[in-house]
């Protein structure tokens, strides 16, 4: 099996969990990694100060959209002030792959955008 | 350097050191030249040379070793201005490609824009050709205007006339040869419509001068920029050639020192063409390197240069259009374009495909290009593209398409 193109990310890129639009939808963002052009946008629904659903849309490499799609399944149900705890540490565990310096964007850009829904800051999770 | 033949230049590899490595026991082939080219050893040499025997700052020593290194400098000038078929005094060494075009949005653009005014430019620019403009048409309440591409990736001169009539046209900017697409732009029709109608032109000559004849006078365009590292040359050092009038009347862009006559306490006057542009210590070093560069590209020919160019394109064309789910940008005929092949396939994104190629030692770039409104009007946010120089050879192209093949059965295509 692929070191990086596992079964299971394959998997996800082509059949991502939680993606499309929410209307109507509480909290939103978008945003793109300046270095590939590739965009993410989030939708987000709350409920009780926990996120009750989200979907993500946008374009991607297979690592952005895998990470979108693997860790969109344990956001949903996540305390909402939670997410500011998340750090890219969290995001490459979800994964379970090895990630070069070249490809680190990709696989935080999903968190980079729920970040910025939930807290307001857009920068790069560390 | 070595025999050439004259179908392939394969023979001029043994010049290029990097392209003697090997990564993983497989030996790089390299296929991103539009990014930056390889530096043939004579290039590396002339600059180890200059340092080891002639440095020190050039024209205003007096001793024997400043002469000798502004000859070195200055000769390197006269030599890109031959090779570019221009004159040196109008051969002005900036940064890189994006200091040329800076200095005429700075110098020009906020002399001769105004309120009203429009600047052309295209849907296939690259980046550099577009933000000076936005800066500038902002501080002057001047309008951008963008020409648009085919679905070929062509301009429509058509297109262009429309525009030009409407009067207000002061400057059209415009790529040679396009970055992503490969498109050959119609230069000097674009040059002599658009001086038809009283505006200037800039052409983008980034990846145009590195691989095709380009004599600058005859094709009559105002303004052309380029840069060294593309062409076989160092970093650090780019090139504006400009006509005469023009560059006399424009004020200078960076100021300090050299690029004065007189200095007084309130107000200075400048140095000639083309010192008044080059504030500073120049990239002397790069300068020689550049120069060797030129040197080198004469020898090969720039004719055969273009020749093998347009056959590795046509031969990519060729193979790509094997793969299956294989997008192609940019126009079909390789004697339409340059040596550069977009391309996409379905159900694999570009990154993706450049990790791959990279196991396999096959160096391709991924991404916008710097050319984000292209690739919105491609409907894409990224394309894979391979590109080539004098060391290229059709088996390079091979390893391309064998390391696709790769690719889609990663992808379980």
């Amino acid at each position: 099996m692929d070191a990086l193109y596992r079964d299971y990310i394959l998997e996800h890129y082509k059949n991502p969990r939680n993606f499309g639009e929410l209307e109507p939808h509480d909290l939103e963002f978008h945003d793109h990694n300046p270095l590939c052009g590739d965009e993410l946008g989030v939708h987000i629904v709350v409920d009780e100060g926990r996120i009750a659903d989200l979907r993500f849309h946008g374009q991607g490499c297979a690592i952005s959209q895998a990470a979108a799609s693997i860790s969109s399944e344990q956001l949903i149900g996540m305390p909402i002030d939670a997410v500011e705890e998340l750090g890219a540490d969290w995001v490459i565990e979800q994964l379970g792959i090895d990630i070069s310096p070249t490809r680190r964007k990709c696989a935080l850009l999903s968190l980079k955008v729920m970040r910025g829904a939930t807290t307001g800051d857009a920068s790069w999770p560390d | 350097m070595g025999a050439v033949a004259t179908h392939a230049l394969v023979d001029v590899r043994a010049d290029f050191p990097v392209l003697q490595r090997e990564f993983d026991g497989k030996p790089v082939v390299f296929l991103d030249s539009a990014a930056t080219s390889q530096k043939p050893v004579q290039v590396i040499d002339a600059m180890s040379a200059y340092y080891r025997t002639s440095n020190s700052n050039v024209h205003r020593g007096v001793y024997a070793l400043a002469r000798e290194a502004t000859d070195l400098f200055e000769g390197a000038r006269e030599r890109v201005a031959a090779f570019a078929g221009t004159d040196p005094a109008t051969t002005i060494f900036t940064g890189n490609a994006s200091g040329a075009i800076n200095l005429v949005a700075y110098s020009w653009g906020r002399t001769n824009l105004g309120p009203g005014d429009v600047v052309v430019v295209t849907h296939m620019e690259h980046h550099s050709n577009i933000v000076p403009w936005q800066l500038v048409c902002a501080e002057r309440g001047a309008r951008l205007h963008y020409l648009s591409v085919s679905d070929i990736g062509e301009l429509s001169l058509d297109e262009l006339d429309e525009v030009l009539a409407g009067g207000r046209v002061k400057l059209v900017a415009v790529a040679h040869v396009s970055n992503v697409l490969g498109t050959l732009n119609p230069v000097e029709e674009i040059a002599a419509r658009a001086r038809a109608a009283g505006a200037v032109t800039l052409v983008d000559g980034a990846q145009a001068m590195p691989q095709m004849p380009v004599d600058v006078d005859r094709l009559g365009a105002d303004f052309y920029a380029w840069t060294a590292h593309k062409a076989l040359g160092p970093t650090g050092i780019g090139v504006l050639h400009g006509r005469r009038e023009l560059l006399d009347a424009m004020p200078p862009f960076i100021a300090g020192g050299h690029m004065i006559s007189r200095v007084d306490l309130e107000s200075s006057t400048w140095n000639e063409l083309p010192w008044k542009f080059e504030a500073g210590t120049s990239p002397i070093a790069e300068a020689v390197g550049l120069g060797a560069a030129v040197d080198y590209l004469q020898a090969v020919g720039m004719q055969r240069v273009r020749a093998h160019e347009r056959d590795l394109t046509a031969y990519t064309l060729e193979r790509l259009a094997e793969v299956e789910d294989m997008r192609i940008f940019g126009p079909l005929d390789a004697e339409r374009r340059g040596g550069v092949v977009s391309f996409a396939i379905e159900g694999i994104h570009a990154h993706d495909i450049a990790e791959i190629c990279d196991r396999e030692a096959v160096c391709i770039r991924a991404g916008h290009h710097c050319a984000q409104p292209l690739m919105r009007t491609l409907g894409v946010a990224a394309t894979a593209r391979a590109s080539f120089h004098v060391y290229n050879s059709r088996e390079d192209v091979d390893a391309l398409v064998s390391a696709l093949g790769r690719a889609r059965k990663v992808f379980e295509l």
